[in-house]
């Protein structure tokens, strides 16, 4: 891991740490604006780096630009499995979830999981929506290091 | 119809990434307090927590032995920069007693694509470094004051951060041995 990879990640836990406040009432609230810190950086970054290429048709298409360029470019790492049902559900499988990999190997600390996964869910979400997509995107944690993001597309009407 | 597969500057969008991502915590900083001087504050502990780890990370991929005098220190900030942000800063303004000098930079990396509305002046919006060398030289058992005398968001030619040593931290025996 380089040097700069781990300045991230310390940036990461530290927003974390202060986002989430120890009382658990305000917690959920706390998720939804480091969602949306999230959603804010997964939208700008997308608006910087695919300024240069050229434009994206389909939904699965922009779906696998995220799990493997766009990925490793974040997580230094492609999505392991993507699955679809054709009908607007995506689910990203991340075996060795970075933020994940110095946390656990199994089902300690599981609790306290989420909060670090939700700042990615908002990034997809930002990225995604600054492709034309808009959707909820949610997390499923079994045992950590992995993770699997489900993304439901929002049909346009 | 396959896609040419699009190769993305891996580096580059590193970077970006840490950029916006610390342009979206200090906006929400600034939500979250009334006073610009607590949102230094809070920025300035996010550093501090920072460093105090990074030293950690810094010395295990250096190998680097304790520094003798604060030149040497220097040295180490400056690389440190080089390793963790990938800017190299000048070492400039000695002061006589060689207990003070200032790291300059032609270009921030925090503050790429930043701009200060002039109602936030008082802002230090890279105040989370400051934190990180204070933290970082706590850990070395160095006590050291940080400030900006000059930013470039400010309109300054050159953003210069200054470094004030104040004193050795000497071990303390354990509370309840004499």
């Amino acid at each position: 891991m380089s040097a700069e990879d781990v300045l991230f990640d310390m940036l990461h836990a530290e927003i974390v740490s202060y986002m989430v406040s120890k009382e658990s009432e305000t917690e959920d609230e706390d998720l939804s604006v480091l969602e949306h810190l999230g959603y804010s950086c997964g939208w700008r970054l997308i608006e910087r780096i695919t300024k240069e290429l050229s434009r994206y048709k389909e939904e699965l298409e922009i779906l696998k630009f995220i799990c493997t360029d766009f990925w490793s470019c974040v997580y230094k790492k492609q999505v392991d499995n993507l699955r679809t049902n054709h009908q607007g559900v995506y689910v990203l499988q991340d075996n060795e979830f970075r933020f994940f990999s110095k946390l656990s190997n199994g089902t300690q600390y599981l609790k306290a999981a989420p909060k670090y996964a939700t700042f990615t869910c908002g990034l997809i979400r930002g990225a995604l929506e600054n492709f034309g997509i808009a959707s909820i995107v949610t997390v499923e944690i079994n045992t950590m290091p992995s993770c699997k993001f489900h993304i439901n597309v929002q049909q346009s009407s | 119809m396959s896609r040419q597969s699009t190769r993305l500057d891996v580096k580059k969008v590193n970077s970006e990434l840490f950029t916006l991502t610390y342009g979206a915590i200090v906006s929400q900083l600034m939500k979250d307090y009334e006073n610009v001087e607590d949102v230094n504050k809070q920025l300035d502990r996010m550093g501090y927590n920072i460093g105090v780890r990074m030293v950690e990370d810094f010395l295990a991929r250096t190998n680097s032995a304790r520094c003798n005098d604060l030149r040497e220190t220097a040295d180490k900030i400056q690389y440190a920069f080089k390793m963790y942000l990938g800017i190299t800063p000048a070492l400039t303004n000695w002061s006589a007693a060689g207990d003070e000098f200032s790291l300059t930079f032609d270009s921030n990396p925090l503050t790429e694509f930043v701009e200060l509305p002039d109602n936030y002046q008082n802002l230090k919006y890279s105040n989370v470094l400051c934190g990180a060398l204070r933290g970082s030289c706590e850990m070395v058992q160095m006590d050291v004051s940080c400030w900006f005398a000059q930013d470039q968001l400010k309109g300054d030619l050159a953003t210069e951060l200054r470094i004030k040593f104040n004193k050795r931290l000497e071990d303390a025996i354990p509370a309840g041995e004499d």
